[in-house]
């Protein structure tokens, strides 16, 4: 039984690592490559804005990151998942400062020490799933007969 | 009307991640990443009725989320989504049965506190 808990931990960590940074990096080359405002007027300014590379790129890495989160869903609990993944919060904030050069206040530095310890509480003092993946039904689809 | 876009984004992303949760939980634990396999679990999700609840509310969610930042700025808007954090945790509690213990409940907390900090 161990040995399961710790296949699902590594399975887990390694699964929310790509969950963090597609998420982080794909809001960046979203920023990055999206035209300001004010050259989005009509919706096929939207669409055409989507076939740049940047963009793409970045609509590419959020794919990804639902998939990754789904998939991370499937076995781990949800009240798990959400603080692990907030570190995200933390990667999107020393992207800008490395790539952007933005500066990160000492109200933002108070945040992300704070959000580096919730993470640290949730994924080092509990197990990602505590539900029996057993207890529950079949999962239903549309148009199968009750 | 700020207020109104909040309360419906903030209900929207809840419902949403928490149908999430409850399909994939369904679902079961993915346990072959090969590209066929992948595939065969997007299409059997694909008709996954929590999935295809999530989806929409997501997208209303998201809809939600971009007239508010045409209202307001970003440190606005991202602060009060934290609240999410709060609502989903309880679901995850009583909806979806996990065993929220101190420690994660300690953790969703400072989690709160310390989005709120980064975005303002």
């Amino acid at each position: 039984m161990s040995s399961e808990i710790s296949r699902l931990r590594v399975k887990t960590w390694i699964c929310a690592t790509v969950v963090v940074l597609s998420n982080a990096f794909g809001d960046f080359f979203m920023k990055r490559g999206i035209p300001v405002s004010a050259q989005l007027a009509s919706p096929w300014q939207y669409i055409g804005a989507l076939f740049q590379p940047w963009v793409a790129l970045g609509v590419a890495l959020l794919v990804l990151w639902q998939m990754s989160r789904m998939a991370l869903l499937s076995w781990a609990d949800l009240s798990y998942v959400l603080p692990v993944t907030s570190v995200g919060y933390v990667v999107v904030a020393f992207i800008g400062k490395v790539m952007l050069h933005e500066t990160i206040t000492p109200v933002r530095w108070a945040g992300i020490v704070l959000i580096v310890a919730g993470v640290a509480l949730v994924s080092g003092g509990t197990a990602p799933r505590t539900h029996q993946p057993a207890d529950v039904p079949a999962e239903p689809t549309v148009g199968a007969t009750a | 009307m700020k207020w109104l876009l909040v309360a419906i984004m903030v209900s929207a992303t809840t419902v949403g991640e928490v149908l999430q949760a409850l399909g994939m939980r369904r679902h079961g634990e993915i346990r072959d990443f090969r590209p066929t396999a992948i595939g065969r679990a997007m299409a059997l999700l694909a008709r996954n009725r929590y999935v295809i609840g999530s989806i929409a509310a997501m997208a209303i969610s998201f809809f939600a989320f971009m007239k508010l930042l045409s209202l307001s700025d970003l440190s606005f808007a991202v602060p009060v989504s934290a609240v999410t954090y709060a609502l989903e945790t309880i679901l995850a509690k009583y909806v979806l049965k996990e065993q929220v213990n101190w420690l994660r409940w300690a953790g969703a907390s400072l989690v709160i506190c310390g989005v709120a900090l980064v975005s303002l």
